[in-house]
C-alpha cells in the first residue's frame, strides 16, 4: 500500500477509531449539538457540560468513516477542560492545518497532529471537520445563550 | 462485442490515476464519454454553433435540423409515437420534477395517493412530498422483499382505486434490481392512476419501448448513457403532456404573447423554456448512435455477465455483506456492498489509491439506507467498457483494503 495511505491511516487515527474516548452522551449536559455531512450520511451529536466558561466534559455520539470517528474522539479529548475561547480557537487552528494551511505550530496539538495527512485527501477533508464544525457551533450556541 | 475496441473509443480510460490503470466503475453515477460524442459536441461548436427555432439564417437552420435530428433518435430509441412526446430537460431529476409540478399539482386532491417504492432515488422522492404537501395528497411506500425486490402481491395492496400516481424506477441505483415496470403499469392502470417510469438507471443498459411498457412518462438522463452532461429527456403520452400547464416560461415556448396574457407553442416545444440544451441534445444523439451500434441487448447480456461474475468473485472475499437480490438474474449491472469493521469512505479511499474508482455513501436513496439498516454503502457499477478484469482488480484490491485495516490494528 503506497505511503500516502498510511499517512492518512496513522496508527494514533486507528487507535481513537477503534478505542473511541469520550463516547456516548452525558445526562447532565449542558447543551446538545447535532450535525450531519448530508453528502455522505456522517452523522454526529456532541453533549457538552460548561461550567464557568470551561469544557468540564464532553461526549460524543455519532457514525461515519475512521476519519471522521477518531477526529471527533480526539477532539473531546483535547477540549475538555479549556475554556470555551480556547477550545473555539483549536477549532480555527485545526481547520488550517487540515486544508494544509500555515497554522501557529508552537501549540501542541498532541494526538490531532496524526491528521495532518487527510490535507493530502481533499475528498475526506470534510470527514475530518465534522466533529469541529459542530464543537465550535454547539459552543458558541452556549455561549449565547 | 469486443469489449476492447470499446476502450479504445473511451479516451479516458487510458489514464493512470493515483500511479495505477485506472479502473472505472463508477459508471451508475455518471458513465464515460465516448470519442464520437466528445468529437460531434466538438464539430456542433466549431461548425454549426447556432441559436435553433429563430434565425432565418443558414447556421440556424442546421442547429436546428441537428437538434431536432436528436429529437428523432431519441423517439426511435424509446419507441414512442411521435417526437411530440419528446422533451428535453436539464436531466432525470427535472423532467421528474416537471411530471410532478405540472401534472399531479393539477390533477390531484385532498386524500388522492401518490405510491412509490422504499428503494426510490431522492429525485423520485422529493417532488411527490411537495406534491403531497400542496394538495392533500398521501404519499405510500410499496415495501420490499427480503432480497430487495418487489413483489406484486404488495403492488396489488398497496396501489387503491384513490391512487393517481404510481412512480417506480425500472432499475435500482442501489440494489441492482430491475423492476417489473411493465405489469406496475398495468396494475396503476386498472386502479385509474398514471404510471411513472424513473429510468436514469435501465436506458443506458436496456431496451426501452415505451409503448410495450404503456407507462404514461418515462424519464433518464443523457450523462450515464455516454452523453454530456445537462441533457435528459421526459417523454410523456401526448394526450397527458397536451393538458398540462409548462412549469418554465419564457421564450422559446410561446405562440402569441399579448400584454396580460400568452399562448404556448404546440408539443413539444412549450416544455421547452428559454435556449435549449443544444449541444447536449446534439450529443445525446450521438450517444444512441453510438449506442445502437453495439446494441443494447448485446450491453445488457455484457453487463449482466459482469454482475454474475462479480457477484461471484465479491462473495468469496471475508466479511462482505452484498445488498440486493444474489441471484444474478435480477439484477443489472451494479453491485453494493459493505466490508466488516471497514467504513464504505475508508474503502473507496483506500481502493482510489490502487486507482480503483467506486462510489460510497448514501447514493441519494436515505429511506432504502434505513430498509438496508445501513448508514453508507460502497457501490461498484459497470458499463460497456469494463472487462471481468476490472472486477478481478477490484476483488484484490478489496482483500487489500481488508487487510489494511486488520494489520492496523
Amino acid at each position: 500500500m503506497s505511503s500516502n495511505l498510511d499517512a492518512l491511516y496513522r496508527q494514533v487515527i486507528m487507535d481513537h477509531y477503534k478505542k473511541p474516548r469520550n463516547r456516548g452522551l452525558l445526562e447532565d449536559g449542558s447543551h446538545t449539538i447535532n450535525m450531519n455531512n448530508p453528502t455522505c450520511g456522517d452523522r454526529i451529536q456532541l453533549t457538552f457540560k460548561v461550567e464557568d466558561g470551561i469544557v468540564k466534559d464532553v461526549r460524543f455520539e455519532g457514525e461515519g468513516c475512521s476519519i471522521s470517528m477518531s477526529s471527533a474522539s480526539m477532539m473531546t479529548q483535547a477540549i475538555k477542560g479549556k475554556k470555551v475561547e480556547e477550545a473555539i480557537k483549536l477549532s480555527k487552528i485545526f481547520s488550517d492545518m487540515i486544508q494544509g494551511k500555515d497554522y501557529d505550530e508552537d501549540i501542541d496539538l498532541g494526538d490531532i497532529e496524526a491528521l495532518q495527512g487527510v490535507s493530502k485527501f481533499p475528498a475526506r477533508i470534510k470527514c475530518a471537520t465534522l466533529a469541529w464544525k459542530a464543537m465550535e457551533k454547539g459552543l458558541t450556541e452556549e455561549d449565547q445563550q | 462485442m469486443n469489449v476492447h475496441d470499446i476502450r479504445r473509443q473511451f479516451p479516458i480510460l487510458d489514464q493512470e490515476v493515483n500511479g495505477k490503470p485506472l479502473v472505472y466503475l463508477d459508471s451508475s453515477a455518471t458513465s464515460q464519454k465516448p470519442i464520437q460524442v466528445i468529437e460531434t459536441v466538438e464539430k456542433y461548436y466549431k461548425e454549426i454553433n447556432s441559436n435553433v427555432h429563430r434565425g432565418v439564417h443558414t447556421l440556424g437552420t442546421r442547429a436546428t435540423d441537428a437538434y431536432e435530428g436528436a429529437r428523432e433518435k431519441v423517439r426511435k430509441f424509446i419507441n414512442a409515437k411521435s417526437t411530440q412526446e419528446v422533451i428535453f430537460t436539464r436531466g432525470t431529476t427535472t423532467a421528474l420534477n416537471t411530471v410532478a409540478a405540472s401534472y399531479a399539482a393539477a390533477n390531484l386532491n385532498a386524500g388522492d395517493e401518490i405510491v412509490i417504492t422504499y428503494m426510490e432515488h431522492h429525485s423520485n422522492i422529493i417532488p411527490w412530498q411537495q406534491v403531497a404537501r400542496r394538495t392533500g395528497a398521501v404519499l405510500k411506500y410499496i415495501p420490499l422483499q427480503e432480497d430487495g425486490t418487489i413483489s406484486l402481491d404488495d403492488v396489488q395492496a398497496t396501489v387503491t382505486a384513490n391512487t393517481r400516481v404510481v412512480s417506480v424506477m425500472q432499475v435500482s441505483n442501489v440494489l441492482g434490481v430491475i423492476n417489473p415496470v411493465k405489469e406496475i403499469a398495468r396494475i396503476a392502470h386498472e386502479n385509474g392512476a398514471i404510471m411513472v417510469v424513473d429510468g436514469a438507471q435501465s436506458a443506458p443498459h436496456m431496451k426501452i419501448d415505451v409503448q410495450d411498457l404503456d407507462c404514461d412518462f418515462l424519464a433518464f438522463s443523457g450523462h450515464k448513457m455516454c452523453a454530456p452532461t445537462g441533457i435528459g429527456v421526459l417523454y410523456g403520452k401526448k394526450h397527458l403532456l397536451e393538458k398540462m400547464e409548462p412549469i418554465e416560461f419564457g421564450g422559446e415556448m410561446i405562440d402569441f404573447v399579448h400584454l396580460q396574457e400568452s399562448t404556448w407553442k404546440e408539443l413539444p416545444w412549450k416544455f421547452e423554456a428559454g435556449t435549449p440544451i443544444i449541444a447536449g441534445a446534439i450529443g445525446l444523439g450521438a450517444a444512441i448512435d453510438f449506442l445502437n451500434e453495439i446494441g443494447l441487448d448485446n450491453i445488457a447480456q455484457h453487463e449482466h455477465k459482469l454482475a454474475a461474475y462479480a457477484l461471484e468473485k465479491m462473495s468469496s472475499v471475508p466479511g462482505m455483506a452484498i445488498y440486493g437480490p444474489l441471484d444474478a438474474a435480477k439484477r443489472a449491472g451494479l453491485v453494493t456492498f459493505n466490508i466488516s469493521d471497514v467504513h464504505p469512505h475508508d474503502v473507496a479511499t483506500v481502493l482510489d489509491a490502487e486507482g480503483i474508482a467506486v462510489r460510497a455513501g448514501h447514493h441519494c436513496a436515505q429511506p432504502l439506507m434505513k430498509w438496508l439498516k445501513a448508514s453508507a454503502t460502497a457501490r461498484a457499477s459497470f458499463y460497456l467498457y469494463n472487462t471481468e478484469d476490472d472486477i478481478d482488480k477490484l476483488v484484490e484490491g478489496l482483500v487489500k483494503t481488508k487487510e489494511y485495516f486488520s494489520d492496523v490494528f
